[in-house]
């Protein structure tokens, strides 16, 4: 009795929703460029340029659309059916993540130059001005009564290479003692007292909430908020050895067959490499992968600073999160000894 | 009788002291924590300037957003709006089995949390979903789109509707309805000329209640929006993102917005009590 009563509205509200969901196919398609948290002010310009540069080569209006959001969450929406024309996240992890649901062609990091990353940026640390805790290197955040903010592991890219630096960093002073690099990181860990689950969150509760001595950030993201509040408030360290973080990008192959957006996707990822994209990655402090294009103004912008990349220290991505952030991983045991 | 309560009274009353404190601290804890808060949306949005303010709000992606609050909610309150009254009618005037189990089901999105009910539809629409590969074969986009932001305002602001009108309903009982049938009404027509005018001041307030609720989901909305700019982002999640962009001033003119949409909406109530405050009383009595 009761079921057929409802039965005609259930069936009316499936239309409309259904109505609503499909989408006519006759305008020219816009394009969603998925990305990690940090990357929003970048790519809001980056659009505006690339979508002058395709009007002016083809005569179409072109509108690119953003996502942003921690970047294990972001790919994770990717999977579940985000429909993303392109992703440009904090690691090769979470491209690798993708391709691995099939919607990306495994070979992805070999399509474009450079490990499929146009720019890159390294962890370094935000500090509160005249650097009251005398914070200069890794062995400082390890200290007892410094609170050291980062983002969560597990659902951040930022927070990933915070703690693969760490962990490189501690094993290398320890002679390679995995063990000591370790507790090192168990200890640092130790001292986090909130764990946001992206880097602009752990921005946010640092510089506006004022919570902890000393941020683990992307450079970017740590000129960015020198630049939003003022030299006055805050002062970069760079650590004596950091990580080079490979931020990828590459085209989402189902989506962009469906849609039949393939060519301009590819085209949009290419211009990441241009001149006038070089440039526009370092004006926003991630460093270019080709500084000879970016031009002689941001020159001397970057701080020299030892790198390791996760392919040499951690035997790629792939092998790095299985050890350290899959479930019962590393990261799952230090935190759970907390 | 009349003069025996109000003889007794003097002694039920308390001293002034305690009345004026009793005041106070209402009137302190309504301040600090309802008001002031309120008024800090509006001193942040304005900080600098009306200019400033009027700009934040002509940003393409903060239009969308406000467009996009209100779609959701135009759609999601009437549906919920028909389906509670639906759901309250067969509860309050009829006898069935699993009556019960239709009230627990109502009252469920109450007790769950809203985070869940987001992944409940990005595990049934989602592309590794029960039903997604055949959404994705026919070209409809549930989640991460407008009808997923439509579901899962739907689920969250399911019960108001039907728990302000289920008791209403079941004290007024069905004697009205019966009459009526008995002096010929057909089961639409008592429906529309008994029952409706019986129960409608309930009902707005429940629509009231739903749809400032629909405005301002944030959780589940979150997780099946997908954060598209401009497209897929309603109000609440459009504040967090600005102010994650440090962009205060049009965080808070976004804020600012929804609160006058509750505002409104709190006023739309209490003009309608007032003009019709002897009629709702009646209703009540009526039952």
């Amino acid at each position: 009795m009761l079921s057929i009563r409802f039965r005609p509205l259930l069936v009316a509200a499936g239309v409309a929703l259904a109505a609503l969901g499909a989408r006519a196919a006759t305008t020219s398609e816009p394009i969603l460029n998925v990305s990690y948290d940090p990357t929003r002010e970048f790519y809001t310009e980056f659009n505006q340029l690339f979508a002058k540069k395709w009007q002016t080569e083809t005569g179409e209006k072109l509108t690119v659309k953003q996502s942003h959001g921690g970047s294990g969450k972001q790919a994770r929406s990717v999977i579940d059916g985000l429909a993303a024309d392109v992703v440009t996240l904090a690691l090769a992890y979470d491209v690798d993540a993708i391709a691995d649901a099939g919607l990306i062609g495994k070979d992805w990091i070999k399509r474009l130059p450079e490990n499929s990353a146009p720019y890159t940026s390294t962890i370094v640390f935000l500090v509160r001005k005249g650097n009251p805790k005398q914070i200069k290197d890794w062995d400082d955040l390890i200290k007892p009564g410094v609170q050291v903010i980062t983002p969560n592991p597990k659902t951040s890219g930022g927070a990933r290479w915070n703690y693969l630096a760490a962990w490189a960093y501690a094993r290398e002073k320890n002679g390679g003692d995995e063990g000591k690099a370790k507790e090192f990181v168990q200890k640092l860990f130790k001292n986090v007292p909130v764990l946001d689950s992206g880097a602009r969150g752990s921005t946010v509760t640092f510089t506006q909430r004022e919570l902890g001595d000393v941020l683990l950030a992307w450079e970017n993201e740590a000129y960015l908020s020198l630049q939003e509040f003022g030299a006055d408030k805050f002062e970069i360290v760079t650590p004596s050895l950091s990580v080079l973080a490979e931020p990828s990008v590459a085209v989402v192959d189902s989506v962009v067959d469906r849609k039949g957006t393939r060519k301009v996707a590819e085209a949009y990822l290419q211009f990441l490499y241009t001149r006038e994209g070089q440039e526009l990655a370092a004006k926003h402090y991630y460093r270019p992968r080709h500084p000879e294009l970016a031009g002689a103004q941001y020159a001397n912008r970057f701080a020299n600073v030892r790198l390791v990349t996760v392919d040499q220290a951690f035997g790629g991505w792939r092998e790095a999160q299985k050890q350290h952030f899959s479930d019962g991983g590393v990261f799952d045991q230090i935190s759970g000894a907390r | 009788m009349p003069g025996e309560a109000h003889a007794s009274r003097s002694t039920l009353v308390e001293p002034l002291w305690l009345r004026a404190a009793l005041i106070v601290a209402a009137l302190a804890f309504l301040g600090l924590f309802l008001l002031l808060p309120l008024t800090v949306v509006f001193v942040e949005a304005l900080k600098r300037g009306v200019g400033a303010y009027w700009n934040a709000l002509q940003e393409p992606d903060a239009l969308s957003a406000i467009k996009l609050t209100l779609m959701t909610a135009g759609i999601a309150v009437p549906l919920n709006l028909l389906f509670g009254v639906c759901a309250s009618w067969c509860i309050a005037k009829f006898d069935f089995h699993g009556k019960h189990l239709l009230i627990t089901l109502i009252d469920l999105p109450f007790s769950v949390s809203p985070v869940i009910s987001g992944m409940v539809y990005v595990l049934l629409f989602g592309l590794n979903g029960l039903l997604g590969p055949w959404l994705r074969e026919h070209d409809v986009q549930i989640i991460f789109a407008l009808p997923g932001l439509v579901l899962a305002t739907i689920f969250v602001t399911f019960p108001f509707v039907a728990r302000e009108l289920i008791p209403l309903m079941q004290e007024q009982g069905t004697e009205e309805e019966e009459a009526a049938i008995v002096l010929g009404a057909s089961g639409w027509q008592t429906f529309w000329r008994v029952t409706l005018p019986n129960i409608k001041w309930g009902l707005l307030y429940g629509v009231l209640l739903c749809n400032a609720r629909a405005m301002g989901e944030f959780g589940a909305v979150s997780v099946v929006s997908g954060h598209i700019r401009g497209e897929t982002n309603t109000m609440p999640l459009h504040v967090e993102i600005l102010y994650n962009e440090y962009n205060f001033v049009a965080a808070f003119a976004v804020a600012s917005v929804l609160a006058l949409l509750a505002l409104v909406t709190l006023a739309a109530k209490t003009v309608l009590e007032w003009r019709f405050g002897h009629e709702l009383a009646a209703t009540r009595r009526g039952g």
